[in-house]
C-alpha cells in the first residue's frame, strides 16, 4: 500500500468488508479463464464453438442445482443479485398481476428488493414492508397478519447484509404458502456461510451471488420453482427460456459453479471459525469500549441466529464517517451502511427498521469476515479501534466533559 | 510555523478547482502526511436549478477530479457529508436573514461553522494535526501574546481575508494556507508541473448552492415547499408617498437600482428595507450615504478583546475597497464604526472586517446604520 510506505512503514491491509465483495479464488479463476479465452463460443450457436460452451453453462447449471437441492430447469442465470431480485420480485409480480396484485416484503431487505418495489407502486402494485423486531426478526405473526388473498409474493431475505440475522424460512414459507403465497429469498449472503437447501427451505424463488463467495462480479442467480410463472424485464432472445434473454455469461456461470463447490466444501469448518472469530472479537471490544452494542442477534449454540462473520457494532457517541476513515488510514477495510455514489454515508435503512436511533443507525460499524481472515487480523482491529473511538468520542459534546 | 515537522497528518479541503489540488500537492512535497477531502454540501435536487455543467462542487465530475489528484501521490480520499449540518445552517440562515431584511454572506458563515467548525472536528477525528485550504490568506502567529491571526494574500487581487473573519484562534492555530504567499499565476504554474489537468474554471464569485445565480428562485422554491408566503407591499419615496408595489421585501437589497419596476425622473436605490411594514423605501443616490454602521458578532483576530477605540481600514463588502474609520468596541462582542467618508450602502447582514494594512483586525456582522 503506497499510504503504509508514506507512513514510513509497510502494513499488511486487513480486509473486513467481504459482505460487499469477496476476491476471486484462484481455482474459480483457473476455471473460467478457458470460457474467456480459446473456448470462447455463443453457447447458443449451433456449431462446436457453441456447444462447447454451451456444455459448460448446462454443466454449471447442474452442479448449482445440486448444490441447492433443485432441479436444473429452475436454474437461471442473471447478472447477480440484483438483477436476480428484481427479476424474482417485478418478474413474478408482473406475471401475477391479473390474479393478485399486492407484494409484501421485509423492511431490512436489500435495496435491490426494496427500490424494486417501490418501482412497483408506479405500475399500481400495492407494496407493503413488514417491520421486523429489533434484532431483525421478522415473526410469523407479523406476516400471518400482513398477508391476504391479494398477496401474490412476499420476499424475505435468508440472512441480512448489515446485520447477519438469519430468518426462520421454514416457517415463514408455511405462513405465506397457507394463503397460496409465493416466497422469494435472497440467500445472497448466505451462500457457503449457513445451509441452504430450496426444499428444506421450502422457498418458490431464490437470489445468489457469485462474488459473494470468491466467483466473479456479474453473475448470480435465481432459483425458480417449477411452475412458477415470471415475466422477463428485459428483451431480445430465448436464453434462460425467455426468461433472462441475452448472450450467456459462460465464464461467469463456471465461476459461479466452481465457487459455490468450493465455499460449501469449507462451509462448516469456516462456520466453526467464523464463531471463534466473531466471539473473539466482540469479548475483546466490549472489554476496551464503553457503550458499545450489536446489532442484530448475539450468536447462540445449536441455533441459525446469525451469521458469525457479521459483526455489526454501534458505538454510542461516535459517528460510523469518521470510524470507518479513521480505520482505512490504519489500511483496515470496514464498511457501515449504505453508501450513495459520490461516497458520503447515509444512516443505514436497516437499523431503522430495526428501531435503532438515526444516531446510533448513523454510527454502526459492520465488520464482515471472510477466509482469509485471521486471529492476528481480529486482534489488531481490537487494539486500533479502541483508540479510534475514544479519539472520535472526544470529539463530541456528550463525551467531552467526561474525558 | 510547523511547516518544517514531518509527517504531521493534514486533512486537505478539496473543492475540485486547482487552488485546492495544488494545496494537496504542496503539502505533500513539504512532508505532511495528506488526505484529501471533498465536502459535500448541497443537493441540487433539494431546490430546483441544476448544478452547472461546468464542472461546480458537490457534484461527481468535481469529486473525480478530487480523487484523481490524491491518486496521483497515493493519498487517500473521501467525500464528507455535511448536508444536513449546512441545511440547518447556512441554508436557513440565509433564508432568515432575507426574511429580517438583510442581506447575507451565506460563505461567511459557511466559512466559520462548516469548514472550520464542522470540518476540523473531522479532521481531529481522524487523528489529523492539521486541515488546509487552498485560500489566498495567509494565517500568522504572533509568538509574543501566542495570539493567531489573519493576513491578506500576497496576491492581494485574490486575498479571502474578508470571509474568513469568523475563525476562532482554535481553527486559526490548526489551519494551513499554503497559498497565501503565492500569486495565481505561481500556482497556475505550480498545476501545470504537476501535472494537474483540469482547467483553470473562471472563479466563482456566486453563491454555490444557487447554481443559477438566481436567489429569487431559490427563495421562492425553499419557502413554497414549506407552505410559506411572501408578503407583497409598497415601494415608497423618503417621503412615504406610494411609487410601486412589489412581491416580497426579500427581493431587494440595499442599494439596488435594477428591477424595481418603477419609473421616476431621476435614478432611484432602495435605501431601506421595511420587513415589518413591508415596505421598500427608495432614495435618490446621495441618500445611501451614510458615516456609521453598528456591528454585532464581533470576533477578534489579531487583537485581543480591545478595549479602546482604535484607527483601522474598513471593509464592508467583499469586492468593496477598504475605508479609514475609527472601530470603538462594544461590550457583548460589539462594535460602532464611524467612517471618515461617507460609505455608500452600509448594508446589514453585510460582513464588516477591521485591517491594519494587511493584518485582519477582527471582524462581525452590520447589524444597523448607527
Amino acid at each position: 500500500m503506497k499510504w503504509g510506505k508514506d507512513l514510513g512503514y509497510e502494513m499488511k491491509p486487513i480486509y473486513l468488508d467481504h459482505n460487499a465483495t469477496t476476491p476471486v479464488d484462484p481455482q474459480v479463476l483457473d476455471a473460467m479463464i478457458p470460457y474467456m479465452t480459446e473456448k470462447f463460443g455463443n453457447a447458443s450457436s449451433m456449431h462446436s464453438f457453441g456447444r462447447e460452451g454451451k456444455v459448460a453453462l448446462e454443466n454449471s447449471r447442474a452442479t448449482i442445482a445440486e448444490l441447492l437441492g433443485a432441479e436444473t430447469s429452475e436454474i437461471y442465470f442473471t447478472s447477480g443479485g440484483t438483477e436476480a431480485d428484481n427479476i424474482a420480485l417485478k418478474g413474478v409480480a408482473r406475471a401475477l398481476k391479473k390474479k393478485r396484485s399486492r407484494v409484501l416484503y421485509s423492511a431490512i431487505e436489500h435495496s435491490a428488493i426494496r427500490q424494486s418495489a417501490l418501482a412497483l407502486i408506479d405500475e399500481g402494485f400495492i407494496t407493503e414492508a413488514l417491520p421486523v423486531t429489533k434484532e431483525g426478526y421478522v415473526t410469523e405473526k407479523t406476516l400471518s397478519d400482513a398477508l391476504d388473498d391479494n398477496t401474490s409474493l412476499v420476499s424475505i431475505m435468508h440472512s441480512n447484509n448489515e446485520v447477519g440475522v438469519i430468518q426462520d424460512i421454514p416457517a415463514l414459507v408455511e405462513v405465506a404458502h397457507s394463503r397460496r403465497t409465493l416466497f422469494h429469498t435472497d440467500a445472497v449472503q448466505s451462500m457457503g456461510k449457513i445451509p441452504v437447501n430450496v426444499d428444506d427451505l421450502g422457498v418458490d424463488l431464490l437470489t445468489i451471488s457469485a462474488h459473494k463467495i470468491y466467483g466473479p462480479k456479474g453473475a448470480g442467480v435465481v432459483y425458480a420453482r417449477s411452475g412458477v410463472m415470471i415475466s422477463p424485464l428485459v428483451h431480445g432472445g430465448s436464453h434462460e427460456k425467455g426468461r433472462r434473454p441475452g448472450t450467456e455469461n459462460v465464464a461467469g456461470a463456471v465461476g459461479l459453479a466452481k465457487a459455490l463447490e468450493l465455499v460449501l466444501a469449507r462451509q462448516e469448518s469456516e462456520y466453526k471459525r467464523m464463531i471463534e472469530l466473531s466471539e473473539k472479537f466482540i469479548k475483546k471490544l466490549r472489554s476496551r469500549i464503553e457503550n458499545m452494542s450489536l446489532n442484530g442477534p448475539e450468536l447462540v449454540e445449536g441455533e441459525l441466529t446469525r451469521v458469525p462473520s457479521t459483526v455489526n457494532l454501534s458505538f454510542d457517541g461516535a459517528e460510523g464517517e469518521p470510524i470507518i476513515l479513521s480505520l482505512d488510514i490504519e489500511s483496515v477495510a470496514v464498511s457501515s451502511g449504505s453508501a450513495c455514489s459520490s461516497g458520503a454515508v447515509e444512516p443505514s435503512p436497516v437499523l431503522l427498521a430495526m428501531g435503532s436511533t438515526p444516531e446510533l443507525a448513523k454510527s454502526s460499524i459492520r465488520f464482515s469476515m471472510g477466509k482469509s481472515t485471521t486471529v492476528a487480523d481480529i486482534d489488531r482491529v481490537g487494539e486500533i479501534l479502541p483508540d479510534v473511538i475514544s479519539r472520535i468520542r472526544k470529539m463530541s459534546p456528550q463525551y467531552a466533559e467526561a474525558d | 510555523m510547523t511547516d518544517n515537522n514531518r509527517k504531521e497528518r493534514v486533512l486537505v479541503a478539496m473543492s475540485g478547482g486547482i487552488d485546492s489540488a495544488v494545496t494537496l500537492r504542496l503539502l505533500h512535497e513539504r512532508g505532511y502526511q495528506v488526505i484529501g477531502a471533498h465536502m459535500k454540501l448541497w443537493d441540487f435536487s433539494e431546490v430546483g436549478g441544476e448544478a452547472k455543467k461546468d464542472g461546480r462542487c458537490c457534484t461527481l465530475e468535481s469529486i473525480e477530479d478530487c480523487r484523481e489528484v490524491c491518486d496521483s501521490i497515493g493519498a487517500p480520499f473521501y467525500v464528507l457529508n455535511f448536508v444536513e449540518q449546512f441545511r440547518n445552517t447556512v441554508i436557513k440562515n440565509f433564508v432568515s436573514e432575507y426574511r429580517a431584511g438583510r442581506t447575507p454572506n451565506p460563505c461567511v458563515l459557511c466559512n466559520t461553522e462548516i469548514k472550520w467548525e464542522g470540518f476540523l472536528k473531522r479532521a481531529l477525528e481522524l487523528g489529523c494535526d492539521f486541515i488546509a485550504t487552498g485560500h489566498y490568506s495567509q494565517i500568522m502567529k504572533n509568538e509574543d501574546t501566542g495570539r493567531y491571526y489573519i493576513v491578506k494574500g500576497t496576491d492581494h487581487t485574490r486575498d479571502q481575508s474578508y470571509a474568513l473573519w469568523g475563525l476562532s484562534q482554535n481553527a486559526l492555530a490548526r489551519t494551513l494556507m499554503p497559498l497565501g504567499s503565492l500569486k495565481k499565476s505561481e500556482v497556475r504554474q505550480m498545476a501545470r508541473e504537476y501535472k494537474i489537468a483540469r482547467p483553470d474554471r473562471p472563479e466563482s464569485r456566486e453563491i454555490c448552492f444557487v447554481a443559477d445565480d438566481n436567489y429569487h428562485r431559490f427563495l421562492r422554491e425553499w419557502e413554497a415547499k414549506r407552505g410559506r408566503k411572501f408578503t407583497s407591499g409598497e415601494i415608497v419615496d423618503e417621503d412615504g408617498a406610494k411609487l410601486g408595489e412589489h412581491e416580497g421585501v426579500e427581493f431587494y437589497t440595499l442599494g439596488q437600482r435594477r428591477g424595481l419596476g418603477i419609473s421616476t425622473r431621476k435614478p432611484v436605490y432602495v435605501k431601506e428595507i421595511d420587513p415589518t411594514g413591508a415596505r421598500i423605501v427608495v432614495g435618490d443616490s446621495a441618500s445611501l450615504m451614510s458615516k456609521t454602521a453598528e456591528v454585532g458578532l464581533v470576533n477578534w483576530i489579531a487583537l485581543d478583546n480591545p478595549a479602546e477605540p482604535f484607527n483601522a481600514e474598513v471593509k464592508i463588502r467583499y469586492l468593496s475597497r477598504p475605508a479609514r474609520a475609527k472601530v470603538s468596541p462594544l461590550p457583548g462582542s460589539r462594535a460602532r464604526v464611524e467612517f471618515d467618508e461617507p460609505q455608500r450602502s452600509i448594508t446589514p447582514g453585510q460582513s464588516i472586517v477591521f485591517y491594519d494594512d494587511a493584518i485582519a483586525l477582527g471582524g462581525g456582522l452590520i447589524e444597523r446604520l448607527g
